[in-house]
C-alpha cells in the first residue's frame, strides 16, 4: 500500500510542480546546464581523490587487518587444539601411572602376605616338630615306666611280703621262694591290673 | 522559495566565480556536498582501518563489514576476475551511498539527484567496461551482441536489440539513480508543504506520511547505491567473462 501511495504521490507531485513551474521559467534545475561543467569538474576531483586514497592507503589496510585477524584466529584455534591434545596425553600418562602404582601395591601386598604365611607355616612346622619330639619322649618315658613298673612292683611286693612274714612269723623266710610266689601271683593277676 | 519543491535541487555558487578558460568551475553547494561525502568516507574508513584489534570496535566493524559486503557482492556477481576493480566499485558504492544519505538530512543538497553527476559516473563505467571488454577479448567482445542458440532468422533483430540495450546502459543506470533521488526528495518536500498548508488541524496525516517516507527514502538511498554498484558489477561481469 505504501508503494502505491508512493507512486501515486510521485505522479501527483509531478503534476504539482509542472503547474507551479508553468509560471516560472526553468523547470527542473537539473536540466539547467549552467553548473554542469563545475559539477563534472568537482565530481572528478573529489571522486578521483577518494578513489586514490581508498585504493592506495585504506583498503589494503582493511584487507590486511581482515587477513591477519583470520590467520590469528586460526593460529589460536590450532594452539588450543594442540594444548588439548597435550593435556589428553598427560591425562593418559597420569592414568597409566596410577594403574602401575595400583598394580605395584597389589603385588607388594601379595608378596608380604605370602612371606608372612611362609613364616607362619615354618614356625608352625618347627613347633609341631618340637611338640612331636616331646610327645615321643614322653611316650618313651611312659613306655619305659610301664615296662619297669611290674618289676618294681614285684620287688616291692617281695620286700613287703618278706618283711610282713618276718614280723608275723618271727623268722626269716627264703626270699627266693617268696619271689617265686609273687611272680606267680602277679602273672595270674597281671591281666587284672594292666589290662593287657 | 521554500514552497517550491524543486528549489532544493538548485545549484548555487559558494564564493567567487572560478573560470578556467571558457569553463566555469566555481565552487557550488554540489561541490560542497561532494567534498563532505568524500571526506566523511575517508574519515570513517581511515579510523576503521587504523587499529587492528582482534575484537573490533564499532567503527572498525563498520569499515570491515562494508569491505566484506562489497567484496562478497563483487565475487558473487562478477567472479574472482573482478578483484582488480574492487577499489573502484567500493568507492563508487560508498560515494553514491554517502551522497544519498547526506541528502536525507534536512536542508542539505543531494549530489546524486542531478542527472549530470549520475550520467558522468554511468558514462565512465560504460566506457571503462567497454574498454576492458575489448582489451580482454579483442573483437570477440562483439559476440556479446550475438546470443547463442538464436535462430538465424531472428538474429538481425536480436543483434539490433542487444546493441540498443547495451548503448542504453549508461542512460538507464544514470536515470534510475537520478530519478529515484529526485522523486523521493520532491515528494518529501511536497508532503512537507502539505503539513504547512493544512496546518494544525489536517497537517497530521501528511506529517505521518512524511515520517514514513523518511524511512522509505533511507531504504531507497541504500538500495539505489546497491543497485548502482551491482549493475556495475554485472556490466563488468559481461566484459570479463563473455557468456554469450
Amino acid at each position: 500500500m505504501i508503494k502505491k501511495i508512493y507512486f501515486q504521490s510521485i505522479f501527483f507531485s509531478f503534476l504539482f510542480f509542472n503547474e507551479a513551474f508553468a509560471a516560472e521559467s526553468g523547470g527542473m534545475p537539473q536540466l539547467n546546464p549552467e553548473f554542469w561543467i563545475s559539477q563534472i569538474f568537482w565530481l572528478i576531483l573529489t571522486f578521483g581523490t577518494m578513489y586514490v586514497v581508498l585504493s592506495k592507503f585504506i583498503l589494503p589496510k582493511i584487507s590486511n587487518n581482515l587477513e591477519s585477524r583470520k590467520s590469528q584466529i586460526l593460529e589460536n584455534i590450532e594452539a588450543a587444539e594442540k594444548q588439548r591434545e597435550d593435556s589428553e596425553v598427560k591425562l593418559k600418562e597420569y592414568d597409566e601411572v596410577i594403574l602401575k602404582s595400583k598394580n605395584e601395591a597389589k603385588t607388594m601386598f601379595n608378596q608380604t602376605r605370602e612371606k608372612a604365611l611362609k613364616d607362619i607355616t615354618a614356625k608352625k612346622e618347627v613347633l609341631d616338630q618340637q611338640i612331636d619330639d616331646e610327645v615321643n619322649k614322653a611316650e618313651k618315658e611312659i613306655e619305659a615306666l610301664r615296662v619297669s613298673a611290674p618289676d618294681k612292683i614285684n620287688k616291692i611286693a617281695i620286700e613287703t611280703s618278706s618283711e610282713l612274714l618276718e614280723k608275723l612269723i618271727g623268722s626269716g623266710v627264703n626270699s627266693s621262694s617268696i619271689s617265686a610266689i609273687v611272680d606267680d601271683l602277679s602273672k595270674r593277676n597281671g591281666n587284672k591290673y594292666y589290662g593287657n | 522559495m521554500a514552497a517550491n519543491p524543486m528549489s532544493q535541487f538548485d545549484v548555487y555558487r559558494i564564493g567567487p566565480e572560478i573560470k578556467v578558460g571558457a569553463f566555469d568551475i566555481s565552487f557550488t553547494n554540489a561541490s560542497l556536498f561532494m567534498i563532505i561525502s568524500t571526506v566523511s568516507i575517508l574519515l570513517v574508513f581511515n579510523f576503521g582501518s587504523k587499529r587492528n584489534s582482534v575484537l573490533p570496535n564499532k567503527i572498525q566493524l563498520l569499515a570491515e563489514l562494508s569491505y566484506t559486503f562489497v567484496a562478497k557482492m563483487i565475487s558473487d556477481t562478477a567472479g574472482s576476475k573482478a578483484k582488480p576493480y574492487f577499489a573502484f566499485i567500493f568507492s563508487l558504492f560508498m560515494f553514491v551511498l554517502f551522497c544519498n544519505m547526506f541528502g536525507m538530512i534536512p536542508y542539505t543538497f543531494t549530489v546524486t539527484s542531478h542527472i549530470i553527476v549520475t550520467f558522468i559516473l554511468a558514462a565512465f563505467i560504460f566506457i571503462g567496461v567497454t574498454v576492458i571488454g575489448f582489451i580482454k577479448h579483442g573483437f570477440g567482445y562483439l559476440k556479446l551482441f550475438v546470443p547463442s542458440g538464436v535462430p538465424a532468422v531472428l538474429l538481425p533483430l536480436i543483434v539490433v536489440i542487444e546493441i540498443i540495450s547495451y548503448l542504453s546502459r549508461p542512460i538507464s543506470l544514470s536515470v534510475r539513480l537520478f530519478a529515484n533521488m529526485m522523486a523521493g526528495h520532491t515528494m518529501m518536500k511536497v508532503f512537507g508543504g502539505f503539513v504547512i498548508s493544512l496546518g494544525l488541524v489536517g497537517g497530521w496525516l501528511p506529517l505521518s506520511f512524511s515520517v514514513a517516507l523518511t524511512g522509505l527514502e533511507i531504504l531507497v538511498a541504500f538500495l539505489q547505491a546497491y543497485v548502482f554498484a551491482i549493475l556495475t558489477c554485472i556490466y563488468l561481469n559481461d566484459a570479463l567473462n563473455l557468456h554469450h
